[in-house]
């Protein structure tokens, strides 16, 4: 039986997780074109590779970022969105700064 | 007889092989490649040649002939889908499946069984007279049957209320089929090769060559080839591959996996799909029992299986089947389904000009292999979307009109 790490519960076995797919930035709801939205609805990048994705602790209705290779199927890290979020906004301060 | 084996062994010469004349050497143009060697690639190559008059065609495949989710589906042919659009489409099917064996001039072991659709709850009971309607509306074979039918026509099924989740009827189809799923890619790919097609496996396609938002080759180990139309059909590897021709697909990976049994007498005639319980089963011409489940919960670009799939079908299988505690597995594997929000496939134009598409098969591509494989070639030969196909296009995720088949296989309703 697999075992995922939920950031705030700690290892628990994959049947309580229920997956959320692919982490996708949500275009601006007030300003998005009916095109843009429709492609953050619907459009996956699938990769074959590491990927950032949404979980679901469902008995305690935890949701949390994994960091998972979908080839390998090896999670790398999981952490709370607030986490994510925080290294995202980092990473992009840094962007902007380079 | 084994003296004649022995001796056929070490002999220095062997007939030629009866099915395929191998290409030795890849052409630097074709008029159409098709990439992906499975029996919708095979099957629209097979088309193009014999109604379009498109000889000149390469088709590439990364792995060996029929490799992928050909070999890997439990071969459920049936057109009692639940929208329109899905039931014309499958139907258009079903009538090429029933000549196919003698168009391809190969024994495809097309047996129809009787398909039914178990109803364990009123939800899915009022779908399964839903789907009954709108099939015979179209001219499809299906009606909404209670307990002691399915007893009848099907004594080996425990129809007793006397567990989890009792069968409150089903929909019957009896045209339900399965068929010989390596001959349907073999007598597809024998058919096109006679013709004049080169099939050409062990040859990735490593990038696709895009000049003005237009399709005009690909890079492959073996150099590369250029082309006036190029299609896809490759499954699992649908997102990675139109990522090389430079747009996105509404298509996550997900594994599908299945099982069989060791082989018996002949038990079980019919097919049984269950969508509640997320099961299916039939009984294959070798008496193996063929047996599949909904797809694994997370997606994977993997063919591994999981325990967890084992335990979940075998508790609902032996509900529905008591006698299949007698058996034991003896074979496992899965595919990777390329699964859409609306369980319908992608067929037709791409954003791309001159690159066609054939994906979002998930859990129900073995079915349309010649319908997809017609109408894909009629696409490919005029460039224009058929008028079947229309409700399938990729457009229809920018234009919010989606199919929303929940007919399709193990999708609970």
């Amino acid at each position: 039986m697999k075992i995922l790490t939920c950031p705030i519960n700690g290892p628990r076995n994959i049947s309580e997780f229920v997956w959320g797919g692919e982490v996708k930035e949500m275009p601006d709801p007030a300003t998005a074109t009916d095109a843009e939205w429709s492609e953050y609805l619907f459009l996956d990048n699938n990769r074959a590779g590491e990927i950032f994705e949404w979980w679901l602790h469902a008995p305690t209705n935890t949701w949390f970022i994994a960091h998972r290779n979908t080839v390998t199927d090896v999670v790398l890290e999981t952490m709370t969105v607030d986490t994510y979020f925080a290294r995202r906004a980092k990473a992009e301060r840094a962007e902007e700064e380079a | 007889m084994p003296f004649a084996l022995l001796k056929y062994a070490l002999a220095g010469e062997h007939p030629d092989n009866p099915h395929f004349r191998w290409s030795p050497d890849l052409k630097s143009t074709y008029d159409v490649i098709v990439i992906g060697a499975g029996g919708h690639g095979l099957a629209i190559a097979y088309y193009l040649a014999a109604r379009h008059g498109i000889t000149n065609i390469a088709v590439l495949d990364k792995g060996w002939l029929a490799g992928g989710n050909t070999a890997r589906n439990t071969t459920i042919i049936r057109a009692n889908y639940l929208t329109p659009e899905g039931v014309r489409f499958y139907k258009e099917s079903v009538e090429l499946w029933r000549g196919l064996s003698n168009e391809l001039d190969i024994n495809l072991m097309y047996s129809e069984r009787g398909h039914f659709t178990l109803a364990h709850t009123d939800a899915a009971l009022r779908t399964a007279r839903w789907r009954a309607e709108v099939n015979k509306h179209l001219g499809v074979d299906s009606e909404v049957i209670g307990p002691d039918d399915i007893a009848r026509i099907c004594p080996t099924m425990n129809v007793s209320d006397d567990v989890r989740y009792p069968i409150l009827g089903a929909l019957y189809h009896p045209p339900g089929a399965i068929a010989r799923h390596d001959a349907v890619a073999w007598g597809y790919a024998k058919e096109a090769i006679r013709r004049g097609v080169d099939v050409f496996t062990q040859t990735p396609v490593n990038k696709i060559i895009v000049e003005n938002g237009r399709a005009v080759g690909v890079e492959t180990n073996k150099g590369p080839v250029y082309a006036g139309k190029i299609v896809q059909a490759v499954a699992g590897s649908s997102s990675e591959v139109a990522r090389m021709a430079g747009f996105r697909l509404p298509i996550t990976t997900i594994p599908l996996q299945a099982c069989v049994s060791e082989p018996v007498k002949p038990i079980l005639d019919q097919i049984v799909v269950s969508g509640s319980l997320h099961v299916y089963i039939s009984q294959s011409a070798r008496g193996e029992m063929v047996m599949g489940s909904a797809t694994d919960p997370y997606g994977l670009y993997s063919t591994r299986s999981t325990l967890e799939f084992k335990e979940g079908l075998m508790s609902h299988m032996l509900e529905l089947f008591p006698f299949m505690g007698e058996l034991r597995v003896l074979r496992q594997w899965a595919g990777m389904a390329d699964m859409t929000p609306d369980f319908s496939p992608v067929m037709g134009l791409t954003p791309v000009e001159n690159y066609y598409i054939d994906a979002g098969w998930g859990t129900w591509g073995f079915k349309a292999t010649p319908v997809c494989g017609l109408r894909m070639a009629e696409c490919i030969a005029t460039g224009r979307q058929p008028d079947l196909l229309k409700p399938f296009a990729l457009d229809r995720f920018r234009s919010f009109d989606l199919v929303g088949e929940k007919g399709a296989a193990s999708v609970g309703h």
